[in-house]
C-alpha cells in the first residue's frame, strides 16, 4: 500500500482513491441470460419506462456514474459449420439494446448527480458526429457527461457501414484519432465565443471560433464544431487499459482507464501497477484508474454461486473482468480494499433487477458509513467528480499571446492536466 | 414506386377540416431574435424543455430540430451576425423524450454524411425511447465544403443527391421492416430472447454505399419513424410523394398552398399512394397581439431586430462577393458590381449559383423604383413575408380556419422568433381560438406521432417481396 503513488483529492473520503462507484446499466444485466431472471419481461429492455427505472434506481442507490454499453445484436455462439461473417444469427440469449448515447441523453433531465457515460465506437463512426453528439449530451445532462471509448474490430460492424474491417493493430490509432478530433472540436468554440454584442450586431466573435484542421492517416476534419463548447469544456474520456498505445495515455489522451484483472484478489495489485506505469508522465497525475468488477450476490434466498450456475446453464458468462461471487458483506470488504487504491470501481451486476437491489440495500450504505465513498453532490460535473479542473480551450489566446487566431497543436490534455496539477497541491 | 403502397389508396383528396401545429426550434438563422431582453439561451437544455413542454400543453404534434453539418461562413470566416451553434438533434430529442409524453420528436438528418445502417438504427432507437414519437426530416447535401468535416469528404454530385437519398431511405425502411412482429419472447420462460428467423438481414450494394447488416431493433409503437421532407424542386416533390409522410413545405399563402396541395396529390397518386397519404405542413411565423394594430406594430419591431444594419449589408455581401462595409445601410444599394459572375458553393447561405451581376442590376432597379434603402430592401426580401401570419388572435384564427376547411394544408410548422417564450401566446390565445372554431384538436388522438398526425400504419411488405435472407 505504501507504493500507492498519489492521493488525487483530499476530499475523497478515507480511501486513497477518489471513492467513486460506477454502475454498468446495459440491458437486463451483465450476464447474457439476465433477461431470464427479470420479472419485467423480455421486451422491457427496449422501453423508456424500464430505462427510467434503472437510472433512477442507480442514482438513488448513490452511484456516482452510470455507463451504457453499446454493441450490435451479438451473434452469440456460432453453430457448427457456419462461418464468422455473421450469417449465424443471434444466439439464444442475444438481446437488443437502444443506442447508448441516447439512453444517456434520456437520463440527463431526470437525474441530478449521476455522471452519464455512454460507450461510443470510434472505428466505424464519424468522428465529427461522435464529437457533436457527446457535446450535446453534456448540455442535456448539465455537465455530467463522459465518453467510454470503444474501438470495434468486428467484421459485422464494418459490413453494416460498408467499410473494410479495421485490423486489430489499427484500432488503437482509430480510437486515438477520434479522441483527438473530439477534443479539438470541443475546444473549437472558445468559452466566450457567443458575445451577443448588439451595437456591432455580432452574435458571435468569429475570432473565437477555430478550424481544427485535423489530418489523420485515414481522414481529415476541418471544423469548427457546430455545437458550442461543452459545459465541462472537455468531457472526461474513459477507455479500457490496453486499448490505446501507452504513449497516447501518457500524453493525456484519456482521463480515466478501466482496469481489469483475472480475479478480484488481483485487482488492487493491477491498479497499483498501472498507477506506477503512468506516474510522472507528461500528463502529470496520470489517468484516474477504475477497477472493473462483475458482481453476483446472494439474493432472494439463493446463494450467489447457485444463481450464477443457473444463469450459466443457459449461456456461460464470458467476460474479461474479475468476478465477485458471494455475500454482500464479502463484497463490502473487497470494495473497501480496491477503493483504497483505485479511484473508482465499475460494477457489472449479473442481473440488474436482483443485484442492484442488494447493492442498494446492503453494500452502498455500509461503504458510505465507512467513509470509503465520495459524497454524492447534486449538479456536480463529471470533471468535478474526477477532481479535474475545467480546462481552457487549447485555442484560447493566453494573456501573453497577442495573436487571436493562433491554433497551437498542443497535446490533447496538456491543458487540463496542467490545470489539475495546479489544483491538487 | 413507394416502398409500402397503401393497399386501398384513396383516389380523391378529402380535407380533414382540422389543423396540426409543429414547432421548429431553428437554432441557426436570422429569424430568431437575440437582441432583446427576452432572448434566451440557444443551447441550455431549459430552453428546449420549456419550448417542448409549452408546445405539448398546446397539443402540438411535433417538435422539430434542424441540422447543418458545417458552421455557416461569410466571406471566408464563420458568419457572426446570426444565432449559430446548436446541440445535435437526436441527442437533444432523446433527452426531451424523458420530459414529454405526447409530442412528436423530429430530427433533421442528412443522407449524404451519414451511414444508412447507423442512422436508421439511431432513429429506431429514438422511436423506441420515445414510445413511438420519432420522425426524420430527410435532407441532402452535396457540397464538398460540408464534406470537409467527414471521413469521405465531398463525393456526391448535385444531380445525384435525390437518387442517393432515395436509395438511402429505401434501405432505412428495409431496416425498420426487418423484425417480425412478436420477434421478442413473450416471457422469461422462452427458449430464446428472439425467435429464430424473425429478423431479416438487409443488404444493399449501390454506387455510393454498401450495407450488409442484421438490423438491431424491432419496430416501435408507431411501426417506424415518421418521415418528413422539405425539397421543393420537381425531383424533391416526387421523392416526397413516393417516400415521405409529411412535407415541410415552403408554400403557406392560401392560393399557393392550394396549388401545392393539388400538385402533391397528383404526384402521390402517380406514386401509387392514396390522395391523403402525404400531409403538408408549411413553415410559418406568427406575430400575434390582442388587436390588429398592436400586431402590426409588433411586426415592425420584430423585423427591425431580425435584420439589423449589419445583417442587411452582410446579406448583400453574399451576392456581391466582396466587403460592403463602407456603404450606408440606410442608403441606396451599392453602385459597384459584384466581383463574381455567379455565387459559388453555398457555405451555408443557401444561394448556390445565383447569377450575381444580373441580380444586382435587378435589385438596384427594384430598390430605386420603390425608394428602398439597403436595410428596407433586405428586410423585405428576407422577412419571409409570405410565411408570416400577422394579426389579432381571432383574426389569425379565422384565417387558419379557412385553410382547414379548404384542406389547403394539414397544419403549420411554426418557427418562433423568440426563444424560449415564443410559443406562449400561440398556445395561450391562438390554440383556444382555433379550438372554438372546431379546427384544432382538444386532446391528443394517441400517444404516437403517427396517431396524432392521422397517418395510417405502414403496411409490412409481403414476405415474398422481401430479401430472402433470414437470420
Amino acid at each position: 500500500m505504501s507504493q500507492t503513488p498519489r492521493t488525487r483529492h483530499a476530499s475523497a473520503g478515507k480511501g486513497r482513491g477518489r471513492g467513486l462507484l460506477l454502475l454498468e446499466l446495459d440491458g437486463a444485466g451483465a450476464h447474457p441470460a439476465a433477461w431470464r431472471a427479470s420479472r419485467t419481461g423480455p421486451a422491457a429492455v427496449l422501453t423508456p419506462a424500464r430505462l427510467r427505472d434503472v437510472v433512477l434506481a442507480a442514482e438513488s442507490a448513490g452511484f456516482h456514474a452510470a455507463t451504457f454499453a453499446d454493441r450490435p445484436l451479438d451473434p452469440g455462439p456460432l453453430p457448427a459449420g457456419t462461418d464468422a461473417t455473421g450469417t449465424a444469427g443471434p444466439g439464444p440469449d442475444a438481446t437488443a439494446r437502444l443506442n447508448a448515447l441516447q439512453r444517456a441523453a434520456f437520463a440527463g433531465p431526470i437525474t441530478r448527480s449521476l455522471a452519464l457515460i455512454p460507450e461510443v465506437d470510434t472505428a466505424y463512426t464519424e468522428p465529427f458526429h461522435v464529437s457533436t453528439q457527446l457535446a450535446s449530451l453534456d448540455y442535456v445532462s448539465g455537465g455530467r457527461a463522459g465518453w467510454l471509448v470503444a474501438a470495434s474490430g468486428s467484421a459485422d460492424e464494418a459490413a453494416a457501414v460498408g467499410r473494410e474491417t479495421v485490423p486489430g493493430d489499427r484500432l488503437a490509432q482509430e480510437a486515438a484519432d477520434s479522441i483527438e478530433v473530439s477534443r479539438r472540436l470541443w475546444d473549437s468554440w472558445e468559452d466566450d465565443a457567443v458575445i451577443r454584442d448588439v451595437p456591432t450586431g455580432r452574435y458571435l466573435d468569429a475570432d473565437k471560433l477555430h478550424y481544427i484542421d485535423f489530418e489523420g492517416g485515414n481522414y481529415s476534419v476541418k471544423g469548427p464544431s457546430i455545437v458550442p463548447r461543452p459545459l465541462q469544456g472537455q468531457l472526461p474520456v474513459l477507455a479500457r487499459a490496453g486499448l490505446l498505445a501507452r504513449e497516447a495515455v501518457a500524453a493525456g489522451a484519456v482521463d480515466a482507464l478501466l482496469v481489469s484483472a483475472p480475479t478480484p484478489e488481483l485487482l488492487a495489485a493491477e491498479i497499483t501497477g498501472t498507477r506506477a506505469d503512468f506516474a510522472g508522465g507528461a500528463a502529470g497525475a496520470g489517468p484516474a484508474l477504475i477497477a472493473e468488477l462483475d458482481v453476483v450476490l446472494d439474493a432472494r434466498g439463493e446463494a450467489a454461486a447457485g444463481r450464477l450456475a443457473g444463469l450459466d446453464g443457459h449461456t456461460p458468462w464470458q467476460s474479461p473482468r474479475a468476478r465477485f461471487v458471494g455475500t454482500a458483506a464479502e463484497l463490502i470488504e473487497l470494495l473497501a480494499e480496491v477503493l483504497g487504491v483505485a479511484d473508482g470501481v465499475r460494477l457489472h451486476p449479473a442481473v440488474l433487477e436482483v443485484d442492484l437491489e442488494e447493492l442498494s440495500r446492503l453494500v452502498l450504505p455500509e461503504l458510505r458509513r465507512r467513509g470509503v465513498l465520495a459524497p454524492v453532490v447534486l449538479d456536480a460535473s463529471f470533471r468535478d467528480q474526477l477532481g479535474l479542473a475545467r480546462p481552457a480551450s487549447r485555442y484560447a489566446a493566453t494573456p501573453s499571446d497577442a495573436a487571436p487566431a493562433a491554433a497551437p497543436a498542443a497535446a490533447p490534455a496538456a491543458a487540463p492536466a496542467a490545470a489539475n496539477q495546479g489544483d491538487k497541491s | 414506386m413507394s416502398q409500402n403502397p397503401n393497399p386501398h389508396p384513396a383516389r380523391e383528396f378529402t380535407p380533414s377540416g382540422t389543423l396540426q401545429l409543429g414547432v421548429f426550434f431553428q437554432g441557426v438563422n436570422s429569424g430568431t431574435i437575440w437582441k432583446t431582453a427576452g432572448s434566451g439561451s440557444q443551447t441550455d437544455f431549459e430552453s428546449f424543455r420549456r419550448l417542448a413542454q409549452t408546445a405539448e400543453r398546446g397539443l402540438f404534434s411535433a417538435f422539430f430540430l434542424g441540422e447543418g453539418l458545417r458552421l455557416r461562413e461569410h466571406l471566408g470566416r464563420p458568419h457572426a451576425l446570426d444565432v449559430a451553434g446548436r446541440p445535435d438533434a437526436q441527442t437533444m430529442l432523446a433527452a426531451l423524450a424523458s420530459v414529454t409524453s405526447h409530442i412528436g420528436l423530429v430530427a433533421t438528418q442528412n443522407t449524404t454524411y451519414n451511414d444508412p445502417a447507423d442512422l436508421a438504427h439511431r432513429l429506431s432507437s429514438l422511436d423506441l425511447i420515445s414510445g413511438g414519437r420519432a420522425a426524420w426530416n430527410i435532407v441532402t447535401t452535396d457540397n464538398a465544403w460540408t464534406g470537409a468535416n467527414f471521413r469521405r469528404g465531398g463525393y456526391l454530385d448535385h444531380a445525384d443527391r435525390y437518387v442517393h437519398a432515395e436509395a438511402f431511405v429505401r434501405t432505412a425502411k428495409q431496416i425498420w421492416d426487418a423484425w417480425d412482429d412478436g420477434a421478442i419472447a413473450a416471457s422469461a420462460a422462452a427458449g430464446r430472447w428472439s425467435a429464430p428467423g424473425a429478423v431479416r438481414r438487409v443488404r444493399h450494394a449501390g454506387r455510393h454505399y454498401t450495407v450488409d447488416v442484421t438490423p438491431r431493433l424491432p419496430r416501435s409503437a408507431q411501426y417506424r419513424p415518421v418521415l418528413f421532407q422539405a425539397g421543393d424542386s420537381p425531383e424533391g416533390r416526387d421523392f416526397a410523394a413516393r417516400q415521405a409522410d409529411v412535407i415541410f413545405s415552403a408554400h403557406p399563402t392560401f392560393d399557393a398552398a392550394l396549388d401545392f396541395r393539388r400538385d402533391i396529390v397528383d404526384r402521390t397518386l402517380k406514386a401509387g399512394r392514396g390522395a391523403n397519404d402525404v400531409k403538408i405542413m408549411p413553415a410559418s411565423e406568427f406575430i400575434l397581439a390582442p388587436t390588429p394594430q398592436e400586431a402590426l406594430e409588433k411586426k415592425e419591431w420584430v423585423r427591425s431586430l431580425q435584420i439589423g444594419p449589419q445583417q442587411a449589408i452582410a446579406y448583400l455581401e453574399q451576392f456581391w462577393g466582396r466587403e460592403l462595409q463602407s456603404f450606408d445601410p440606410d442608403g441606396p444599394l451599392p453602385a459597384i458590381d459584384p466581383v463574381v459572375e455567379e455565387t459559388s458553393e453555398t457555405r451555408g447561405s443557401g444561394f448556390h449559383g445565383a447569377k450575381a451581376r444580373q441580380l444586382a442590376d435587378q435589385w438596384r432597379a427594384e430598390a430605386k423604383e420603390k425608394g428602398l434603402s439597403i436595410r428596407q430592401f433586405v428586410s423585405a426580401r428576407t422577412s419571409r413575408g409570405d410565411s408570416t401570419f400577422t394579426g389579432s388572435y381571432t383574426e389569425v384564427a379565422d384565417q387558419l380556419a379557412e385553410y382547414a376547411r379548404a384542406g389547403a394544408v394539414d397544419g403549420f410548422n411554426i418557427s418562433p422568433w423568440l426563444i424560449p417564450s415564443g410559443l406562449d401566446e400561440i398556445v395561450d390565445h391562438l390554440v383556444p381560438a382555433l379550438q372554438e372554431r372546431g379546427v384544432y384538436p382538444t386532446e391528443y388522438a394517441g400517444t404516437t406521432l403517427r396517431e396524432n398526425l392521422g397517418l395510417a400504419t405502414p403496411v409490412r411488405p409481403a414476405a415474398a417481396a422481401e430479401a430472402e435472407a433470414r437470420v
